[in-house]
């Protein structure tokens, strides 16, 4: 079995979830080789073949070219997988690579149970396995569902692809960066965050006020910042910020899956939240069943004692 | 210039879900069905548009599943949208997301579309599969995970949502298709007029099998409820109870509250 890894550049930096990818095709038992848009003078750690296109080159990222890259080195090394990171990079491009060739896709695959393809629904509330139908198989990864185990080691075996620039149909002007960070959440040891359940803006001040008696920061979910109801910095998850505190409070939030990508990596979770089936459950080391606006204000009361 | 917008019925999220008697997709009995919250930022998108255009685009809506859609496909045509194609498919979520972009495409070909609107991703399935895949039938330019989108002489300029907050920015000539994220806009509520407005426009009801030419690549194995942690503590009853409860298993496995 073999495995096609399209590895990750962003901004002038090699990303580090292309030691998740490895990590999959590990737990698949495939052999892999790696396919990589970016910089000779920033390679993985891997021991095996490494497709380069160079971003000097190409520049950063472009679907058409990109999706021509792949598919030259799938058309070199004939995988059976080819795996992506659910990322921006992952699910904008996958579908494409999947599309050209007619095959199958199988989006963020959280777990590999009994050798199965394992994805989330409904908001988490679900989870369901997925047969590949078709000879090959584009498969995107979550980010953080598959830890690399130990140091990743190795250099690459490095072969130039060359692919001629076509003119394609999506133009990259530049990026534009993050607002100002007023808070720096990836060091916080403790996070208090406030979710969709907290009901309204004035209730966010609650859930802070909580953080502040614990000697923490607010966090926020998507829809909360959404509402405009906190910042942009105080987001956690795949389009906030990963954090990895000590101890993480989820207040009001149910669990989605993409804010829970940004936060399990706390080392200890409490869950407040009404619904006791809410899929923050699965994760927390205790759920606290409870209306969040009568818990947590009794909760900052006792801490401030 | 000729806008089709795709949008999905799906279950409010906060329901509690049951499967089916084949354990394959979630029972549909008592769930409360709305437009996929992606989608609405799509609807939106297309309607601000043609606002911009004086009116002139015309905006077609589709929805692939059962009779229950119609209700999306109303709310979306008083939202503004000028005309509805309801796929009718009944067994929709046995259709992989190969299928369903290709009846989409297959719909599409040869009506013209100029710009296509989807979101990014259906809140039950979450493939975010469909819109791109929808792109790469047609030949369309396509960019993913709007949280930006402007228009001018037949180029967009679209704002991409990476992670960490920053953003890419593409520009991207017609025939295109945009997905859209949370944050592109802010939906509208139909007004009753516009409601009863909806009430005389075209709803146009075609067979899933008029459209579907392409077998499925992927299957579902199995459904299922996440498996429940193991060591992870529940903790009901009253409030000063619960907090003695876990003051007390915060002082014991963690090292935050030692001090205090």
């Amino acid at each position: 079995m073999k495995a096609l890894l399209i590895a990750e550049y962003r901004q002038g930096k090699l990303l580090d979830t292309t030691y998740e990818l490895q990590a999959f095709a590990g737990l698949l038992g495939a052999e892999s080789a790696m396919v990589l848009v970016g910089s000779p003078a920033d390679l993985p750690k891997f021991s095996g073949k490494l497709y380069l296109a160079d971003v000097a080159k190409y520049g950063e990222y472009n679907p058409d070219l990109h999706k021509k890259v792949v598919l030259e080195a799938v058309a070199k090394e004939n995988p059976d997988y080819i795996v992506f990171v659910h990322s921006s990079y992952g699910w904008d491009l996958a579908p494409r690579v999947a599309a050209a060739l007619r095959v199958g896709q199988v989006s963020e695959v959280v777990g590999l149970p009994d050798g199965k393809f394992e994805v989330t629904c409904c908001n988490a509330k679900l989870r369901r396995t997925v047969a590949p139908k078709s000879a090959r198989t584009v498969i995107t990864i979550q980010a953080g569902a598959f830890s690399p185990q130990g140091e990743p080691q190795g250099a690459p075996q490095v072969e130039v692809i060359d692919v001629a620039d076509p003119a394609g149909k999506t133009e990259f002007v530049g990026y534009e960066a993050a607002e100002q960070k007023d808070v720096d959440l990836t060091r916080a040891e403790i996070i208090v965050s406030a979710g969709r359940g907290v009901g309204k803006k004035e209730n966010v001040q609650v859930i802070a006020q909580l953080a502040k008696a614990l000697g923490g920061e607010l966090g926020a979910s998507r829809p909360v910042v959404d509402a405009g109801w906190a910042p942009h910095s105080h987001q956690v998850g795949t389009t906030g910020q990963t954090v990895s505190p000590k101890l993480y409070v989820a207040c009001g939030i149910s669990g989605a899956i993409q804010h829970l990508a940004g936060m399990k990596k706390a080392d200890f979770v409490v869950a407040i939240n009404k619904d006791k089936d809410a899929p923050i459950g699965e994760i927390a080391d205790v759920l606290i069943v409870a209306d969040v606006m009568q818990f947590v204000p009794a909760m900052t009361a006792r801490c401030a004692r | 210039m000729k806008i089709l917008v795709c949008i999905k019925q799906v279950p409010d999220m906060e329901s509690r879900f049951k499967l089916n008697s084949e354990g394959t997709w979630y029972d549909e009995a008592d769930l409360a069905f709305r437009m996929n919250e992606y989608d609405e930022y799509a609807v939106e998108q297309a309607v601000q548009l043609k606002e911009r255009l004086a009116g002139e685009p015309e905006i077609t809506v589709l929805s692939l599943g059962p009779d229950r859609v119609v209700e999306a496909l109303k709310k979306a045509l008083a939202m503004g949208a000028d005309r509805a194609v309801h796929v009718k498919d009944d067994k929709y979520y046995q259709k992989d997301p190969w299928q369903v972009a290709s009846v989409i495409a297959g719909h599409a070909a040869g009506q013209g579309y100029d710009l296509v609107f989807t979101g990014m991703q259906s809140q039950d399935r979450g493939s975010a599969q469909v819109g791109v895949t929808v792109a790469e039938l047609l030949g369309f330019g396509c960019a993913t995970t709007l949280v930006g989108f402007a228009y001018e002489a037949g180029v967009i300029t679209a704002k991409r949502e990476l992670e960490g907050g920053s953003k890419g920015v593409v520009k991207l000539k017609l025939p295109a298709l945009v997905t859209c994220q949370l944050g592109l806009n802010t939906p509208r509520y139909p007004t009753l007029p516009n409601i009863m407005k909806a009430k005389k426009k075209e709803i146009l009801v075609q067979p899933v099998s008029e459209l579907l030419k392409e077998a499925e690549v992927t299957g579902t194995g199995g459904m299922y409820p996440p498996a429940k942690r193991g060591g992870g503590i529940v903790i009901e009853g009253e409030v000063n109870d619960q907090l003695d409860k876990l003051m007390g298993i915060l002082k014991e496995k963690t090292t935050v509250l030692r001090a205090a």
